[in-house]
């Protein structure tokens, strides 16, 4: 930890470069990587059929091909539209502006963050309720029945959803003693299950519970098969996209997947020890003591743990059929939110007990 | 007062932010549309919470964007969505209770203003304050307030229940 270049050690200006490209990678890569290998080629196999072969290897190079596409496209503003075109160009934006927001608080590394945010985990989960404004106005400013209906059912979905996803969280929060998010991935990966630290103590073993709620939710605030309500392609033609084309439509389709991978990435902070692999293997005790190279493992550990994750949220959605409307709210209000309220009452418990 | 004592660049940015927020709170009463309102009243939120960042109040910003921006707005623009929200310019927006509006907005203005001159006087805040953490934050409501904590959830609950009971028909 000596001789590394700290970032702090920069000017002012560089190290605002340095994190705007680190947000844009940290935010587009995943995504990128999502389309092509799960969406492309997963979605193929699953179908029995090869998926994209000719652009690049294995039709590696398709999604740069799509993005030349979709930037080509004309910027339409329906007619009906026209009084709000201000609002309804504006709309995909904040959409992704919550991802880019949501990318802020994921620690990389040791020393490879963007912001060392006290409150972390309660600030990702404030900022993700954001994107909800930009599909209810999305909605409201295509001029349209079945996209304000769209937009409608989202932010119900989504304030629906948020809940059982806060309160799966306090969980973790309980047994951490923090928000913070780096230091979260410390107390996974320093802590030891009955006096042995072989694996550390990843969350997903003691809050299970919590984890496939918080997944459940994730799924949801995606609005991903099952929870794809309000998109229902075959009754509300797509929603809050269904006026949206070219490069804003673009900007929907990168934020969806951009959240997919972001979310993953905080799911696997809060329950699979994050960038870290228990500290025991090489002897470190604190933060402090991490070598210098987890500052580039990091990230690839954390990029393995969120593929792992984002396959399962994929795998659901390719393979499971729609929930209904009042299915999808019950299940939230009188399913998940009891649960999840009982997970903290026993979680608090034991945390007292221990 | 030595001039390194000034917080420059947070007085800057608390200028340009107290601007936009004005600017949206203006917004909000004169806009010809609902909906544009509900937006211009987010930025006014948002800014109020970037002048909490401002004064280190981590907490407090993240809740404000959370509970305001994240539920509040949300059902704010949910419930004119669902009611009504026509596209394009809106008219007779303003009734006529809006003159008696003023002299009470004037009248709670300058009891804030009473109020504060009279609680702080001469006060001032130290010029290092102290980072206040969530936990110092949370040890606070749980401890000396969690009466007033426990009625306040009460309420809550009661409102809650009163208004699943309000909307249910059997």
């Amino acid at each position: 930890m000596n001789a590394v270049l700290l970032a702090s050690d920069l000017p002012y200006w560089l190290q605002s470069i340095f994190r705007v490209v680190g947000g844009l990678v940290a935010v587009l890569l995943p995504a990128g990587t999502v389309v092509y290998l799960f969406l492309f080629k997963m979605l193929s196999f699953m179908q029995s059929r090869l998926g994209p072969m000719e652009a690049g290897p294995y039709g590696s190079f398709q999604l740069f091909a799509e993005v030349g596409k979709w930037l080509q496209k004309e910027d339409i503003v329906p007619a009906n539209a026209q009084p709000e075109a201000r609002i309804f160009k504006m709309a995909p934006l904040i959409v992704l502006a919550s991802t880019f927001l949501l990318v802020v608080v994921v620690p990389f590394g040791p020393d490879a963050l963007f912001t060392d945010f006290e409150t972390g985990i309660f600030y990702a989960l404030a900022v993700s309720s954001i994107s909800v404004l930009g599909i209810l106005i999305a909605g409201w400013a295509s001029a349209n029945k079945y996209s304000l209906l769209g937009g409608l059912r989202a932010a119900g979905q989504l304030v629906a959803y948020e809940l059982p996803m806060v309160l799966a969280v306090v969980g973790v929060v309980i047994q951490a003693g923090t928000m913070n998010l780096q230091q979260i991935v410390v107390a996974q990966n320093t802590g030891s299950m009955f006096g042995w630290d072989g694996i550390g103590n990843p969350y997903v073993l003691t809050q299970f519970v919590a984890f496939i709620i918080f997944m459940i939710s994730v799924q949801a605030e995606l609005s991903q098969t099952p929870f794809d309500m309000p998109i229902a392609e075959s009754e509300l033609v797509s929603g809050y996209m269904t006026e949206y084309s070219g490069f804003r439509f673009l900007i929907f389709f990168i934020g969806e997947f951009a959240t997919a991978g972001v979310f993953a990435m905080i799911a696997s902070i809060l329950f699979l020890g994050g960038w870290g692999v228990p500290f025991a293997w090489f002897g470190w005790t604190t933060i402090d003591s991490v070598d210098n190279w987890m500052n580039f493992a990091g990230p690839l550990i954390l990029f393995a743990k969120m593929m792992a994750l984002v396959f399962f949220i994929m795998w659901i959605r390719f393979s499971s059929p729609r929930l209904r409307e009042d299915q999808l709210q019950r299940f939230a209000w009188k399913v998940l939110i009891p649960i999840s309220l009982v997970n903290i009452m026993l979680t608090a418990v034991l945390k007292v007990a221990f | 007062m030595l001039a390194s004592d000034v917080l420059v660049a947070q007085n800057v940015g608390f200028a340009i932010i107290a601007a936009i927020m004005v600017i949206g709170a203006l917004r909000v009463v004169t806009t010809k549309n609902v909906v544009h309102a509900a937006l211009w009243l987010v930025v006014v939120l948002a800014g109020a919470a970037a002048q909490y960042i401002l004064l280190a109040a981590e907490f407090l910003a993240v809740t404000q964007v959370m509970v305001y921006i994240g539920a509040v707005m949300v059902l704010f623009l949910f419930g004119t969505m669902l009611t009504r929200a026509q596209i394009g310019a809106e008219k007779d927006l303003n009734n006529k209770n809006a003159i008696i509006g003023l002299p009470i907005a004037v009248l709670l203005l300058a009891t804030m203003l009473i109020a504060l001159n009279d609680g702080f006087k001469a006060e001032k805040l130290p010029a290092d304050s102290p980072l206040v953490t969530t936990q110092q934050v949370s040890d606070q409501i749980f401890g000396i307030y969690l009466l007033p904590f426990w009625a306040l959830s009460f309420v809550l609950l009661a409102a809650a229940i009163g208004a699943i009971v309000l909307a249910r028909r059997d």
